[in-house]
């Protein structure tokens, strides 16, 4: 694990600064579960009005966050304040005013898509005269006023999604916390759930705080925080990051990747690594280098792929790594882990 | 590779002129409380309705109580019963039984709402957790004394007649118990994460409290060891008030009715009818306050 990770922890708290204040607000948060640490004292504003994304392999501490930021988990140390209210002192005022979509469904099954909507409608306290319009809006939104009628048992996993989204709207939250909400879903899904989420922001004044594990979902984002291993890597729009990597992304297959990465750095001073099965590495213009790399490399290539830098470059060049094989060596450690605790 | 997943796209923002209207929600009150309990409450009763199948198999065990012990013991027992029917006797102790297991299920769903992910989303909510509680509750009251009523409409069969003060006071009596095997179950449930350990759990508790509790046997004469156990068992007070009240209402000897309904002693005081549905009510808010403490206190 190369520590390419440069200085993103707390940015300088800013007291008294102008415009509106933030959606979400953390200064040195922590959570530590016995020796373990989950997440180890970050820092950041969410702006009123923003789609922010927390991305990062799976055990990053992502969920830990979110949890704290909504009231679940008490933190170790540290402080939040969501919606202008702190997350420890003020728990009913900040429930108040935010809105959760968890990876697990929290639907009853056995009440219909109106009877849920309806006991949240009640459990937060919405005005009785406001409830029948405000829940037929929300659930128009998401395409589910036809549907009010069924049992949510009856629903696909993409429509209990649309659901719990329209759900955590019902009450006009002014942070939606969304935990991964495209996890597990198939891409028409995924992307219609993309569709509401920029489209509530068209029509809401509301602020969207979510967490993702797919890179070419932060995209969507007003901007990114980059998280691995419990800290903050990086925060920024997702075009300042990977304007600031300035490389198109190569990979090749070869029969023998170490003498590939040799060649590399004999022939062309490039230090490349192998990240998915590929030797990888980035260039200022990758297109019109892979002529030269046939050739002037010596070596046998199999395929050779170039991409533009995504935000997929963004993360391995803080990290090191790809998130998927973040995630991948995320598990074993989680393995040797429990080895030890077994023994 | 990467290539898996498509990128969305993106439907064009609508105009301004569709804007939601926002809802203000109104800062915490008693009221804003009443209406999460009262919504937990309901919420229990419409799952409850819609669970034909659960309204039928918790009639099961009364009914072989009732009608198969009841009577495949009458030719047995009729020598010591003075000519009562021995499902006459037992009738009381069925009566309590029709609501153990409902209000036992009630408390079970709590279980399932924290495997199934539900009780996350009542758990968030702007509300005390002693409300949650309290609607749990009472929806798991209410929806086993409807059980108990069913049961209670079959005291014609049984010999005992249909007058109105012992349709009242049983139905009370059955309330009260249900609420408070409701709340064990959710004090129990706070703890137990896994439904088949609640079950166990339960059917561990509630088979002896039955057995125990003077439902099938008269409680006066009995050998010391058992006659402690007796009084120790919480379900002995409800049991006997409902024996009491059905008794009253029979028209048999003073021989039959000092055999088979002689009321619980506490060191030869007979403890009034009353007092003992006060043993239940303590022991049932106890719970409740337990299982809230419980509550509260999970992230």
């Amino acid at each position: 694990m190369t520590a390419a990770a440069t200085s993103a922890q707390d940015p300088a708290p800013a007291p008294g600064a102008q415009g509106p204040a933030p959606a979400v607000s953390v200064r040195g948060l922590l959570k530590s579960y016995g020796d373990v640490e989950a997440v180890r004292g970050i820092g950041f504003d969410v702006h009123a009005g923003e789609i922010f994304g927390f991305l990062g392999p799976n055990g990053a501490g992502k969920s830990t966050t979110i949890s704290m930021l909504c009231t679940l988990v008490r933190p170790s140390g540290g402080a939040a304040r969501v919606a202008g209210h702190d997350v420890v002192g003020e728990r009913d005022e900040v429930r108040r005013n935010i809105g959760l979509v968890f990876q697990d469904t929290t639907l009853d099954g056995y009440l219909t898509a109106e009877q849920n909507l309806r006991l949240h409608a009640e459990l937060y306290g919405v005005p009785r005269e406001l409830v029948l319009e405000r829940m037929r809006q929300v659930m128009e939104m998401v395409g589910l006023w036809e549907r009010r009628g069924s049992r949510v048992n009856t629903f696909s996993g993409g429509m209990k999604r649309r659901l719990e989204i329209a759900r955590g709207l019902l009450h006009s939250p002014r942070v939606l916390f969304l935990d991964e909400p495209t996890v597990g879903l198939d891409p028409q899904t995924r992307s219609s759930i993309w569709g509401y989420i920029r489209e509530l922001k068209a029509r809401e004044d509301i602020t969207i705080f979510l967490t993702t594990h797919y890179m070419d979902e932060a995209e969507y984002c007003d901007r990114i925080a980059i998280m691995d291993q419990g800290r903050i890597i990086v925060l920024d729009t997702p075009e300042t990051l990977k304007a600031n990597i300035g490389k198109d992304r190569v990979q090749i297959q070869t029969g023998d990747d170490r003498a590939a990465i040799d060649a590399l750095r004999e022939h062309f001073g490039i230090e490349a690594t192998v990240a998915e099965g590929a030797v990888t590495f980035g260039v200022a213009d990758g297109e019109q280098f892979v002529p030269r790399l046939f050739a002037e490399l010596g070596q046998p290539i199999r395929s050779v792929s170039v991409s533009r830098p995504s935000l997929d470059d963004v993360f391995m060049s803080y990290t090191g790594t790809t998130i998927r094989d973040a995630e991948a060596s995320q598990t074993d450690t989680r393995r040797n882990f429990a080895k030890m605790m077994s023994r | 590779m990467s290539t898996t997943y498509t990128a969305p796209s993106i439907p064009p923002p609508l105009d301004p002129s569709h804007q939601i209207a926002g809802v203000r929600v109104p800062v915490r009150s008693a009221g804003s409380e009443l209406r999460a309990i009262k919504v937990v409450w309901k919420r229990e009763l419409i799952r409850f309705s819609r669970d034909r199948l659960r309204i039928l198999t918790s009639l099961v065990q009364p009914f072989l109580f009732l009608f198969v012990l009841g009577t495949g013991l009458s030719r047995l027992a009729s020598a010591g019963t003075h000519g009562v029917n021995l499902r006459t006797f037992v009738y009381p102790g069925v009566l309590c039984m029709a609501v153990m297991f409902t209000a036992m299920f009630s408390a079970a769903s709590l279980v399932w709402d924290r495997e199934f992910g539900f009780l996350r989303e009542m758990m968030v909510a702007p509300v005390r957790r002693s409300s949650l509680v309290l609607g749990k509750c009472l929806g798991g009251a209410t929806v086993a004394s409807f059980q108990g009523v069913i049961v209670l409409c079959l005291a014609g069969l049984v010999g005992v007649p249909y007058a109105p003060s012992l349709i009242i006071e049983i139905f009370a009596l059955q309330l009260l118990l249900a609420f408070a095997i409701t709340a064990f179950g959710v004090m129990i449930a706070a703890r137990i994460t896994q439904m088949q350990s609640f079950m166990a759990l339960m059917q561990m508790a509630i088979m002896p409290m039955y057995f125990l509790s003077g439902a099938i046997f008269p409680v006066a004469g009995l050998p010391q060891w058992l006659e402690i156990l007796n009084r120790i068992d919480p379900l002995t007070y409800a049991v006997d008030p409902m024996r009491r009240i059905v008794f009253s209402h029979l028209k048999i000897s003073a021989a039959a009715r000092s055999t088979l309904d002689p009321g619980v002693t506490w060191w030869s005081w007979h403890v009034p009818g009353l007092a003992e549905a006060g043993v239940v009510a303590v022991l049932g808010l106890a719970m409740l306050t337990i299982a809230i403490v419980e509550f509260s206190r999970a992230e």
